[in-house]
């Protein structure tokens, strides 16, 4: 972890102003995010774990501080291009999954990829279905998102977020509408997409037990970061998994 | 996103709600057929009067005797007796052009046969009046040539004469009938032509040789018109001035002279007749065009509709990398295609309706490329204009906002 940090913020802040009142969300925010760290922000609702994603995800502006993203200041980019960072660097994964409905798994996972343009459509299928084939969906791609369980629901999700083979994947309570055992397995696919093509990954979630999944874990409270440590004993998904079937076992 | 793509999207979005989309589309397929039909019957009152006109003889041009008197007291349009058969024979001679042509003069009157008497329009023409009208006969034959210059008292009548002389389908030729305490011989009935451009009855008369009318029945030896066809191919313009020419030449008419008589093209009869039609078709487009406009604020509605309903699917399609101008062609694209659909449908519609009214009541109703064209048109750019504010209020979402929608 000696190279430049992908994610450079120096006193981030976020204010919306909401008429009487304005409400600040981030109040300086400054950390580094080296490549291939899996970081998952924790905090009470309202701390501003999210806020801090979101900008980071390019989705929203920062009110003032600095950000670059492998060495890029994105917030001075115009509308358009920071579509085009959010389409070829950022991957995101959704708490409500957020596919489109009526649609094939292999036409949901296609979307970035027709809008990064100059993609063929041959190419386009064949990097969709590998992308569905990675996250153990290879046999589902003619289904539509209702003929799907939640956990193949988020896991089209994240062959979505995959399909453009972006260097950061963000996740926004990835598991929250998953029951304990899909909700490992995510985790799973993101442990081994971290450990395997070295995919830097920032994950926002209220469950402590889903933040030991990580290599690092930073705490949000009122707009300012609370801690930032390594994982000490880090849950892996294939051991959790055993353990979860022990439990069902004994009960 | 290509473009050809972002249509495959916005068929595929629209397929998503069928029969959203298909209620959407009715409003546009109703109005576009009803510009169609609106314009095709207009079309077809047009084509029908041009056709009555042309029953009156092709390429005709009609000589009138003009109005006459002094001062400021002005008489009636024929009251000059300055117009002679000898003027229609010079025209027939020195006018380049000229097909058959026809002195007329005519007088109103009693026809009494054996058992029944009738009043009616009494015509005096020469022998290619019937050349002039393409007018077959029914029973015997016109008078001919000698008819006319021995003055013979011979009538060919009309289908309604007939009917109320002799009866109806009876055959009258051989019969005698007295016009002015004369009698004259029936030599023949002519076809049912119908009724006129101008609402008359075409076949309430009798035709005798105009001869005969001067002589026998009014005693004078002017005429009060000359009727003139062309051969095909002239231009009547100029049939009609090479016959003004004649004219004011014969009848002596210096340079500041008005004309004492009127020449008149069948094109110019035409053109005034079809002008109100005209005005009477762009007054049922204008109201047909009301129902595109009400079709249109329809798609405008579904399309607001469409936005709010998917506004998580445009907060995804932003964070997976979608410019706001993806987003405004894409809901644009949607409108125009829903519209462009309805389109087509409406002219399949318009022109099955057409079809059907000159089927069942007879009216040529003609489905014109204009009107297919201008109805295409229209409903394409109902389709971006009604589409560009809700397309714009898509593209303008902010994606976090958009992601969190409920």
């Amino acid at each position: 972890m000696s190279a430049a940090p992908l994610i450079s913020v120096r006193a981030l802040t976020k204010t919306y102003d909401l008429g009487e009142t304005q409400v600040r969300a981030l109040r300086g925010v400054t950390l580094d995010i080296m490549p291939s760290e899996f970081v998952t922000l924790t905090g009470p609702s309202g701390s501003g774990k999210s806020t801090f994603l979101h900008l980071i995800g390019c989705l929203d502006r920062p009110s003032s501080g600095e950000y670059l993203l492998a060495g890029q200041h994105v917030a001075a980019l115009d509308t358009r291009r920071l579509a085009g960072v959010r389409n070829r660097q950022i991957g995101f994964v959704f708490q409500g999954f957020n596919l489109l409905p009526r649609t094939t798994a292999l036409e949901n996972v296609e979307l970035p990829l027709l809008y990064a343009g100059g993609v063929p459509a041959r190419e386009r299928r064949e990097r969709a279905a590998a992308a569905l084939a990675a996250v153990g969906l290879g046999d589902r791609v003619r289904h539509h998102p209702n003929q799907l369980s939640g956990g193949q629901q988020q896991r089209v999700a994240i062959a979505r977020a995959l399909v453009n083979r972006p260097r950061l994947l963000l996740a926004d309570e990835p598991t929250g509408n998953l029951d304990t055992r899909t909700s490992i397995e995510v985790m799973g696919i993101f442990q081994r997409l971290n450990e395997s093509q070295g995919l830097t990954i920032v994950l926002v979630t209220h469950e402590a037990d889903m933040a030991e999944y990580g290599t690092r874990t930073i705490a949000f409270r009122d707009g300012l970061v609370r801690s930032d440590v390594p994982v000490v004993r880090r849950r892996t998904a294939a051991h959790e998994l055993e353990r979860v079937a022990g439990d069902a076992e004994a009960a | 996103m290509s473009f050809p793509m972002t249509v495959v999207v916005a068929v595929k979005a629209l397929g998503r709600n069928a029969m959203r989309t298909a209620l959407t589309a009715l409003g546009m397929i109703i109005g576009v057929a009803a510009v169609i039909v609106m314009v095709a019957i207009g079309n077809g009152a047009r084509a029908s009067i041009e056709r009555q006109i042309r029953s009156a003889g092709s390429n005709v041009v009609m000589v009138n005797a003009g109005s006459g008197g002094f001062g400021p007291a002005r008489q009636g349009q024929g009251a000059v007796t300055t117009l002679t058969d000898a003027d229609a024979a010079a025209i027939r001679e020195r006018v380049a052009g000229v097909r058959y042509i026809s002195p007329a003069l005519n007088t109103r009157t009693q026809i009494i046969a054996a058992s029944a008497n009738w009043n009616t329009l009494v015509q005096g023409t020469s022998e290619q009046l019937v050349d002039i009208r393409s007018w077959p006969l029914e029973y015997g034959a016109f008078f001919d040539a000698s008819a006319v210059r021995s003055a013979a008292k011979v009538a060919v009548l009309g289908s309604v004469a007939r009917d109320q002389l002799f009866g109806a389908g009876i055959d009258p030729t051989g019969a005698t009938v007295r016009i002015n305490n004369q009698p004259f011989r029936v030599i023949g009935v002519l076809t049912r032509k119908g009724q006129g451009a101008f609402g008359q009855d075409q076949d309430d008369t009798a035709f005798v040789p105009y001869t005969t009318v001067q002589k026998r029945l009014l005693g004078v030896t002017h005429v009060s018109g000359i009727t003139i066809s062309a051969e095909d191919g002239v231009p009547l313009e100029r049939v009609a001035a090479g016959t003004a020419d004649v004219l004011r030449e014969r009848h002596r008419l210096s340079g500041g002279e008005e004309d004492d008589f009127m020449v008149r093209t069948q094109e110019e009869m035409t053109s005034m007749l079809t002008s109100t039609t005209t005005t009477m078709t762009y007054l049922l487009a204008g109201i047909a065009a009301v129902s595109l406009i009400v079709g249109g604020i329809g798609i405008m509605n579904i399309m607001l509709v469409s936005v709010t309903e998917r506004t998580r699917e445009i907060g995804l399609r932003l964070s997976v990398g979608a410019r706001d101008v993806d987003v405004l062609t894409q809901f644009l694209v949607e409108a125009v295609v829903l519209s462009l659909a309805g389109g087509a449908l409406g002219i399949l519609l318009g022109g099955a309706v057409s079809y059907a009214v000159t089927a069942l009541l007879q009216w040529p109703a003609s489905v014109t490329p204009q009107s297919i064209a201008l109805s295409a048109g229209v409903a394409a750019g109902t389709g971006v204009f009604f589409g560009f504010y809700p397309a714009r209020k898509a593209a303008a979402l902010d994606p976090i906002e958009a992601l969190r929608y409920e």
